[in-house]
């Protein structure tokens, strides 16, 4: 996984609450054997007709936010059905930092395995962020997203910030520790408690 | 502790967990599907490129494998996943992997307690959301993603963060019009679709004692529409007749201690409940029946892990006896032990003669899959779990969840019926 360090970019407005990983990525796509390029799918019944001719009203066909990477989303973002492919297809598309007031469960916890950032922030922060027409930047070091007219501070779990920082998955890291959690569970007979630092 | 904290204090070798610690559990099932199987497969192809062995899972007979989202198949990219699986189960000697066209197959989450492939105490984690079905055996268990799932595979253990518990307690027995799934609709109407976030929705009281194992099990299946980590229901000896039944030996039965804290207590009073549908486009729209517009219905689908397990078919059977269907209406046994006992007990036959069309088991429209999807404007009661927008086919198609009683009503007159009314 690639590390995350900060992210600058307009941010895309997506005016919805429970998103849920159906819309994410349709059902008919996770059939798909491929390893990449689920992001020509993303929120593929909201941006293409039923003659998959783009829908003008929908804003990932808005040019303005063509290389945007921070979607700014209603509550319950990510909500549903468990698969990774809708993480999968936010990251091929762009995307690498979401914010919303409240996220899923399943999806928040796909997102760290993925490099894709979720911040959750207050309702009225969110609204106030999704009418930001200037690019914003994400400092995960930091924890601030910095606007042209505020700085705010986000919270993230240190354990989840470092799983970003330095690109790992839980499995590579694990690996890291694999001599020691080898030895450890040979002494105690107790499966171990993995190391932070 | 409560049940909770004390199947995840067993898995983690703990004597006392708490709310918001970390344990790393060891797992005792895993569980992948035609859709999460695959997922697996590309994240061990990942790992195999980053130099990380996958040649062999940390335990394969406590993996089962289900074939159930596109099967069977209707075209050849599902049918390339199902080779493909077959592929993994084969290479990996997992023996449990129960394959459509081959005897008892059918929808993972009813393959876990028909087959009882999950225990009371049990950690138990899978590729789909509906995971947490077996709470109501007495087990945590809990969906995950693939990389996860992946995790899990290699490794047997996992790690969660002991959540809250929430606590539901229904005073007394549902009347005999309204089902556990009006009562979990009704829940998540009051809670909100991320009311239940990051806890475990516990089911209890006098209610829940009188309910039968599978009516649990909808309600701890469609917790997840809570935003719940699961839901769980205490054991007793209702749960080690159910899995006896189905040749589980050696039960423990797990349970909460007297002291045991909830971080809240909700109080429902089993009389007062009512007949729901969730309307389009979220499980928290909640109307009662009688109170619902008059809408125009053009399909009934019974379907799915949580509505169509035998007693939800028998519940069907009950009103479709001797009356005809007005609309298209599909029944999809959610196994073929449900087929059978359906076909033996003379279910099946009720169904034809009221113009139902019987279908295999699969996920098939409740995830607009294949085998009845909704056309552009089609509006469909169905007693499946989820009302998104597109969930069931066209994204301007409009689903209403309910029981299977009230499905079967509506699909007689055409129109959101409650059972009592019918004439």
């Amino acid at each position: 996984m690639e590390s995350f360090k900060k992210v600058a970019s307009m941010i895309t407005p997506l005016d919805k609450v429970n998103v849920d990983t159906d819309q994410i990525i349709p059902k008919q796509f996770l059939k798909l054997i491929q390893k990449s390029g689920f992001g020509k799918f993303l929120f593929f019944d909201w941006r293409y007709d039923e003659h998959e001719n783009k829908r003008p009203d929908f804003v990932l066909n808005d040019s303005r936010y063509a290389n945007s990477k921070i979607l700014v989303a209603g509550d319950n973002f990510g909500c549903g059905s468990s698969r990774e492919h809708a993480v999968w297809a936010l990251l091929d598309y762009g995307f690498s930092v979401i914010i919303a007031p409240s996220f899923a469960d399943i999806f928040f916890s796909n997102c760290f395995k993925n490099g894709i950032l979720p911040i959750s922030l207050d309702e009225k922060t969110v609204e106030k962020l999704q009418k930001e027409t200037n690019p914003i930047e994400v400092d995960l070091e930091k924890q601030t997203i910095t606007t042209p007219s505020e700085k705010i501070f986000f919270n993230i779990d240190p354990h989840k910030k470092k799983i970003l920082l330095e690109g790992l998955d839980d499995i590579a890291q694990t690996l890291q520790y694999e001599d020691k959690i080898t030895e450890f569970e040979k002494n105690s007979g107790i499966p171990p408690i993995l190391i932070n630092d | 502790m409560n049940i909770v904290e004390k199947i995840l204090a067993r898995a983690s070798n703990k004597s006392k967990v708490s709310p918001d610690d970390v344990v790393f559990a060891n797992v005792d099932k895993v569980m992948v599907h035609d859709v999460s199987g695959p997922g697996v497969i590309k994240v061990f192809d990942k790992l195999k490129k980053q130099g990380i062995s996958v040649d062999k899972l940390w335990d394969s007979s406590k993996v089962w494998v289900a074939e159930d989202h596109f099967v069977p198949s209707a075209e050849k990219v599902s049918a390339e996943n199902i080779v493909k699986l077959s592929n993994f189960t084969k290479q990996y000697g997992i023996e449990k992997h129960f394959k459509y066209g081959m005897g008892q197959y059918g929808i993972c989450h009813t393959i876990s307690h028909e087959e009882a492939m999950v225990m009371p105490g049990d950690v138990y984690v899978g590729g789909d959301s509906h995971t947490n079905t077996t709470g109501a055996l007495g087990a945590f268990s809990c969906g995950l993603g693939h990389t996860d799932v992946a995790y899990v595979l290699l490794n047997g253990k996992i790690w969660f963060k002991v959540p809250e518990t929430y606590y539901f307690r229904l005073n007394g027995k549902l009347p005999d019009h309204v089902m556990a799934k009006d009562f979990i609709l009704k829940i998540i109407g009051d809670i909100g679709t991320d009311g239940g976030a990051y806890r475990t929705m516990q089911f209890g009281g006098s209610g829940i004692d009188e309910m039968s194992v599978q009516s649990r099990l909808t309600l701890c299946n469609m917790t997840t529409e809570a935003g719940a980590k699961n839901g769980i229901v205490e054991p007793d000896q209702k749960v080690i007749d159910y899995l006896t039944r189905r040749g589980a030996t050696n039960l423990s039965l797990v349970k909460g201690d007297a002291d045991a804290e909830y971080e809240k207590m909700f109080e429902y009073e089993g009389s007062e409940m009512e007949p729901v549908v969730a309307k389009p486009f979220s499980p928290e729209n909640i109307s009662i029946v009688r109170e619902s517009p008059s809408v125009e219905l053009d399909k009934c689908y019974i379907g799915s892990c949580t509505g169509a397990k035998y007693e939800d078919l028998e519940a069907a059977a009950r009103i479709l006896k001797g009356r005809k269907v007005k609309i298209r209406t599909e029944i999809l046994p959610a196994a073929i032990s449900i087929y059978r006992r359906a076909m033996e007990n003379g279910l099946l036959k009720i169904f034809l003669d009221a113009g139902v069309t019987v279908g295999p088991p699969t996920c098939g429209a409740c995830c607009g899959a294949h085998m009845g999807v909704l056309a552009k404007d089609e509006i469909c009661i169905s007693t499946t779990n989820r009302n998104f927008p597109g969930r069931m086919g066209h994204v301007e198609s409009q689903t209403y969840l309910s029981s299977p009683l009230v499905a079967a009503a509506s699909a007689v007159t055409g129109k959101i019926t409650d059972p009592r009314d019918l004439k």
